[in-house]
């Protein structure tokens, strides 16, 4: 952005406070505080990340699934997962970041995803505890998301919430499916359920008073709820959907609270959850690795649809890597 | 097109992309994407934004050929309209027995 006189920045940062206030949306190209639009890229990019590395623990399973009808299903969830990678990359690109950039970030460690990923899917059980566990935590948190500041961000996650329904749906099915089946069937269940029911619920993210972000960000509308508030809406939503399907949530403390009317539950183990952010859980290494190859190996499909482009006349190859549109951007600020 | 090693280059332009969702609608638009050319954008659209039956037809445009006013809603670009009340129904009084008016 260009320097602008103080007093006009003056008048812009008023002018952004009392969007804000107003419920109205901050929407491509409006001025905002460098912070909100730092906070905003980190925030898009890490969640675009993190569906483009949440492909790989279920796409494990494709070449594996049980029946044709489990493979259709697994292959169309894990190309959404596809798909919201690109919507989010597509918003992040309207506050000024280069798609390349963002990718480049990501596969050098530079920028975060989420640490859910860096966990195995073992048996194909994982599946289904991914579907009802992981991506319900998700709607848990993304449902707020769509009334989100930055509009690009808030359209992109209704989009992302309608898909994401039948991510969960899928799931649970298919947990159903296997509690209906052999014993084994169902202690696979069980056992993928005990892998992953604490590392969902540290997907929220850290406590709230070792969250200092929470609150400028709920000042700024990128946050609605805290992220312990979305911690207990995720487990009281989710206990009845464990007794229907008949597993046992591993913690012991978890128990109705009749004078609060939530479920108390125990201690999330954060030392796991700060190991497996900082790059120390089970698959950072070979998630990174995976995304990187599959960069690698398609550079060449990306030059050759460039040369044809460039090779009929198109806009392929030759145009400039900076779109007219964030030109734009910084011109209006000038 | 050369890719320095390690660093990744985006060469593929962006473009906009606006669905009709059925027939007697508008296009609108619904975001983005990178694509070598406007067919591949086209495609990259389908599989994009219209997995589940959501468009019936798709326009892609390039970013850079799209002109666009300041964003400011308050921006004096569109003065000229906001001080016209007499432009809308509800500026003029019509007793209220003055029937399918």
């Amino acid at each position: 952005m260009a320097a602008l006189p103080e007093e006009m920045q003056g008048d812009l940062q008023t002018h952004f406070d009392q969007t804000l206030e107003r419920g109205r949306r901050i929407e491509p190209r409006d001025w905002v505080p460098e912070a909100y639009r730092a906070t905003m890229i980190r925030q898009i990019a890490q969640h675009a990340h993190s569906e483009i590395i949440g492909m790989q623990p279920e796409g494990n399973w494709i070449t594996r699934a049980p029946s044709l009808r489990r493979k259709a299903i697994l292959i169309a969830k894990v190309q959404d997962e596809a798909g919201h990678g690109m919507y989010l990359y597509s918003a992040a690109e309207t506050l000024g970041a280069d798609r390349a950039d963002l990718t480049d970030k990501l596969i050098r460690g530079r920028q975060k995803y989420s640490s859910i990923f860096n966990y195995p899917t073992l048996t194909y059980a994982d599946v289904g505890v991914i579907g009802w566990l992981v991506d319900g935590a998700a709607i848990c948190n993304q449902v707020p998301l769509c009334r989100s500041s930055y509009g690009p961000y808030g359209r992109a996650m209704v989009r992302i919430c309608k898909e994401e329904s039948f991510h969960q749906r899928q799931g649970y099915e298919l947990l159903m499916t296997m509690m209906r089946g052999t014993a084994a069937q169902r202690a696979m269940v069980q056992d993928a359920t005990n892998r992953f029911w604490w590392p969902s619920l540290m997907m929220f993210g850290p406590p709230d008073d070792q969250s200092p972000n929470t609150a400028q960000s709920m000042a700024w509308g990128i946050k609605r709820h805290t992220n312990d508030e979305l911690r207990q809406r995720f487990v009281d939503m989710t206990v009845p959907q464990a007794e229907k399907l008949g597993v046992t949530l591993p913690d012991e403390d978890l128990k109705w609270n009749t004078e609060r009317e939530h479920y108390d539950f125990g201690a999330v183990d954060w030392t796991e959850f700060m190991a497996v952010v900082r790059g120390n859980g089970p698959c950072n290494a070979q998630r990174i690795a995976r995304r990187k190859a599959a960069h690698d190996e398609g550079a060449w499909v990306r030059e050759a649809a460039s040369a044809h482009a460039a090779k009929r006349g198109g806009s392929g190859g030759s145009s400039p890597p900076e779109p007219a549109l964030r030109a734009a951007l910084r011109q209006d600020a000038a | 097109m050369e890719e320095s090693p390690g660093q990744v280059r985006s060469d593929w332009p962006l473009y906009e992309v606006f669905l009709r969702g059925k027939r007697g609608l508008n296009h609108v638009h619904v975001g983005s994407l990178h694509a070598a050319d406007p067919e591949m954008a086209l495609h990259h659209a389908r599989d994009l934004y219209t997995r589940r039956n959501e468009g019936v037809s798709i326009w892609v445009v390039a970013a850079k050929d799209i002109t666009a006013s300041s964003p400011d809603e308050k921006d004096p670009f569109f003065a000229p309209s906001g001080d016209k009340a007499y432009r809308h129904p509800t500026f003029y009084e019509i007793p209220d027995d003055v029937p399918h008016i």
